[in-house]
């Protein structure tokens, strides 16, 4: 279904990122693993993608709040695979806090990792998208975005503004035929939701569990092949947020 | 030089006879909205080999010409 196209997923060393990096390439996409820390674990997803699903694949360093860090990367990406037609931001970090003991560099290094790095990847891969006339972004975003979340001042800023990048590229872009989507996972259980196990709202999840990293991975699947869709926010989140 | 690689790419997207591309032809009145001036930038890198960040408005051929004459130094 994706055979022949190359597909960026950030953050995919582990937890979301990952899952979404094995569903693309049990499609056939080729796979940029895209990780900011954990080499072993990104290398290890990238094998694996070669391995079972007998795709390209190959991780790359890159933290991506750095413009220019961002920029070589896409260029690496393009030298080693020729091309970029998928892009999926799901690179994002929490310093969870109140607001009132909110640490400035807390709130900076939030929005920069997961709103502007969505930016600075989505700036440097236009540039192959327009030339192809095609290409799908997909930015994962949180429902703490969309209804807010108590402790969660930074992080839910960032997921909301990604909603507005969404939908302002998908309306600019979609002339030359290129998508942008996002999905808005809830309660999903990975690393880095471990400090939400507390949380009451998980009682108050309507199909009654969390979610697994596979239940965002088949969204996002969904969104990068439905070619009717722009500048839409799925929710994958067992209906908390409806 | 530039002017002619410039109005072949035009010339070329707009489905024009290059000679109606003029200096003083305005993109607007070539009927290229911002985002096709961002792809005939691309075009053009390909065609010059170098990379043209557009970082100001250009409104006429002749202003695109004077721009990236300027980058070039």
């Amino acid at each position: 279904m994706l055979k022949g196209k190359v597909a960026v997923v950030t953050g995919a060393s582990r937890g979301i990122g990952k899952a979404i990096a094995y569903k693309l390439a049990s499609m056939g996409a080729d796979i940029a693993v895209i990780y900011a820390g954990n080499r072993d674990a990104a290398e290890a997803v990238a094998v694996d993608c070669e391995n079972t699903y007998g795709v390209r694949a190959k991780a790359y360093c890159c933290d991506v709040s750095n413009f220019e860090t961002a920029k070589e990367t896409v260029a690496a990406v393009k030298a080693d695979f020729g091309n970029v037609h998928i892009l999926v931001n799901n690179a994002g970090i929490t310093r969870d806090g109140l607001v009132a003991t909110m640490k400035e560099e807390a709130f900076d290094a939030v929005l920069d990792t997961n709103l502007k790095g969505a930016f600075n990847m989505i700036r440097h891969c236009t540039g192959l998208f327009l030339r192809n006339r095609e290409g799908s972004i997909v930015n994962v975003t949180s429902v703490s975005g969309l209804i807010g979340n108590a402790g969660q001042s930074n992080y839910a800023a960032s997921k909301a503004g990604l909603v507005g990048l969404t939908k302002s590229i998908a309306k600019e872009l979609a002339p030359r035929g290129i998508r942008c989507n996002a999905v808005a996972p809830g309660f999903i259980r990975t690393d880095m939701t471990e400090a939400q196990a507390e949380n009451p709202l998980l009682g108050a999840i309507p199909l009654a569990r969390m979610g697994t990293p596979e239940d965002v991975a088949d969204a996002v699947a969904y969104l990068v092949t439905a070619n009717y869709i722009t500048g839409e926010v799925l929710r994958v989140d067992g209906g908390i947020a409806m | 030089m530039l002017f002619e690689t410039i109005a072949k790419v035009i010339a070329e997207r707009t489905d024009r006879d290059v000679a109606e591309i003029k200096p003083e032809s305005t993109f607007a009145e070539l009927g290229i909205d911002s985002l096709d001036t961002v792809e005939l930038l691309m075009n053009l890198e390909d065609e010059i080999g170098m990379e043209i960040e557009l970082d100001q408005k250009v409104e006429t051929v002749d202003d695109l010409v004077k721009f990236i004459e300027s980058k070039k130094g």
